[in-house]
């Protein structure tokens, strides 16, 4: 029997995924890894990409849009961003949240936007990728 | 008969109130349901948040995030979470009376606060008593998601690194049971240590690879944490929300209910007497001829 390691996927609204699996793939900020059991600790932040799960019988893939993942030799977490998350966007948010707060808008909005349209559009590939991937499989 | 025509009337207006009062307690019931699930959906994501953090602190004695360095308190931040819909018994006005309570206490010492509300009820009534709110955001919905909240406390979380203020608070309702929510002031920040014990400092001796680099990950994290914990009040707040509505409704339509007897009772007691009166006077009229 192949040697196993318990995998979770949560996000801050719910709980994933939760089992045992033979191997883990994850897109990190450096690059995309593959975690096999017995992995050292390790913990790293993740890209919007998809996480792919291999167990025994079939591999599962999810979406993410960022976050981070903890390794250790028999437990893997993937806490997952649900949200598109993006240094500018943030601030995006603080400018808007700040605005509603004095119901004034100020003329920056159109760089808020282009902010915004970046992390929408780099969130949609990265989903677009992993709905490709799906067909292909189906297929 | 045109006897009690007013009564009748009065009836009529309290069973169509009645009727709304206990489709919004239905309505109450099942959505609180939802946000119940919800609260306990978000759970795994804050365990293994703190589980992880809890962990650095063993790892990384050395590396200070200002997260969890106490300062003097000069100025503070106080987020206070609040339904965008009335007609939910006292929970904000008891959750606003405990905002007011905290502000007094902090001004007694010369302590300036600023707030950040969620929810249009605290941020009409913290405007109207003058208070200074830096950052706003209402009409979360029914299923509040992280992202929308993220504005509002990074605001907060900004102040707190650039030292405008020196401690966060945040005030919500704390959902015990369907019958009772209870308002609560609890510190965000500096983030309260984590307790120190030999069998847990024995299973942290070892440290992870970190990817880019250690301090990233942290604030990162530390982040996350405070957001989550953010989030985690905005949906128990929801949860109150939902339950105190349902029991708010439950004893308006019961009130109703009591009253409509009460008109019905008077409604055929007026009758009644109409149809005696009439009787009486036939045969008083029979009498005489």
């Amino acid at each position: 029997m192949a040697m196993t390691m318990h995998v979770d996927i949560v996000s801050a609204e719910q709980e994933i995924y939760s089992g045992t699996a033979e191997m883990l793939f994850a897109p990190l900020t450096t690059g995309q890894v593959g975690i096999l059991p017995r992995h050292a600790p390790l913990i790293a932040r993740m890209k919007p990409g998809e996480v792919r799960v291999r167990t025994a019988t079939e591999e599962i893939d999810f979406y993410v849009s960022g976050g981070v993942l903890e390794v250790q030799p028999h437990v893997v977490t993937v806490l997952a961003d649900t949200a598109a998350r993006a240094k500018d966007l943030d601030e995006a948010k603080v400018k808007e949240a700040k605005q509603r707060a004095e119901e004034v808008l100020k003329n920056r909005q159109s760089e808020i936007d282009y902010a915004r349209e970046i992390a929408t559009l780099a969130e949609a590939t990265a989903q677009l990728r992993a709905i490709q991937r799906l067909r292909n499989k189906t297929k | 008969m045109a006897v009690g025509k007013e009564i009748r009337t009065k009836i009529k207006s309290v069973q169509s109130t009645q009727k709304i009062t206990r489709a919004m307690e239905m309505v109450a019931a099942s959505k609180m349901r939802k946000a119940q699930e919800r609260m306990r959906m978000a759970r795994p994501y804050a365990d293994k948040l703190r589980n992880v953090i809890g962990h650095l602190a063993y790892a990384h004695p050395e590396y200070k995030h200002p997260f969890l360095v106490a300062r003097d308190t000069k100025r503070v931040g106080l987020i206070v979470v609040t339904s965008d819909r009335g007609l939910c018994g006292g929970l904000n006005t008891n959750l606003l009376k405990t905002t007011l309570y905290t502000l007094r206490d902090w001004s007694g010492q010369k302590v300036d606060v600023e707030l950040c509300t969620i929810g249009s009820k605290g941020f009409n009534f913290l405007k109207r008593v003058g208070g200074h709110i830096v950052s706003h955001v209402s009409h979360l919905g029914d299923t509040p998601r992280v992202e929308q909240l993220i504005g509002t406390v990074k605001t907060m979380l900004d102040n707190y690194t650039a030292g405008k203020i020196d401690r966060l608070f945040i005030v919500y309702n704390r959902f015990i049971n369907t019958m009772s929510q209870q308002p609560i002031v609890e510190q965000l920040l500096p983030l309260p240590p984590a307790q120190t014990d030999e069998a847990q400092k024995l299973q942290h001796h070892w440290d992870y690879i970190y990817e880019p680099d250690s301090k990233e990950v942290i604030d990162e994290l530390l982040t996350r944490y405070i957001e989550t914990l953010v989030y985690q009040s905005a949906v128990e707040n929801l949860a109150s929300e939902q339950s105190a509505r349902m029991v708010a409704m439950k004893a308006a339509s019961d009130n109703a209910g009591k009253l409509i007897d009460e008109l019905k009772l008077r409604y055929n007691k007026a009758r009644q007497a109409a149809i005696t009166q009439e009787i009486s006077e036939i045969v008083g009229g029979a009498a005489a001829v």
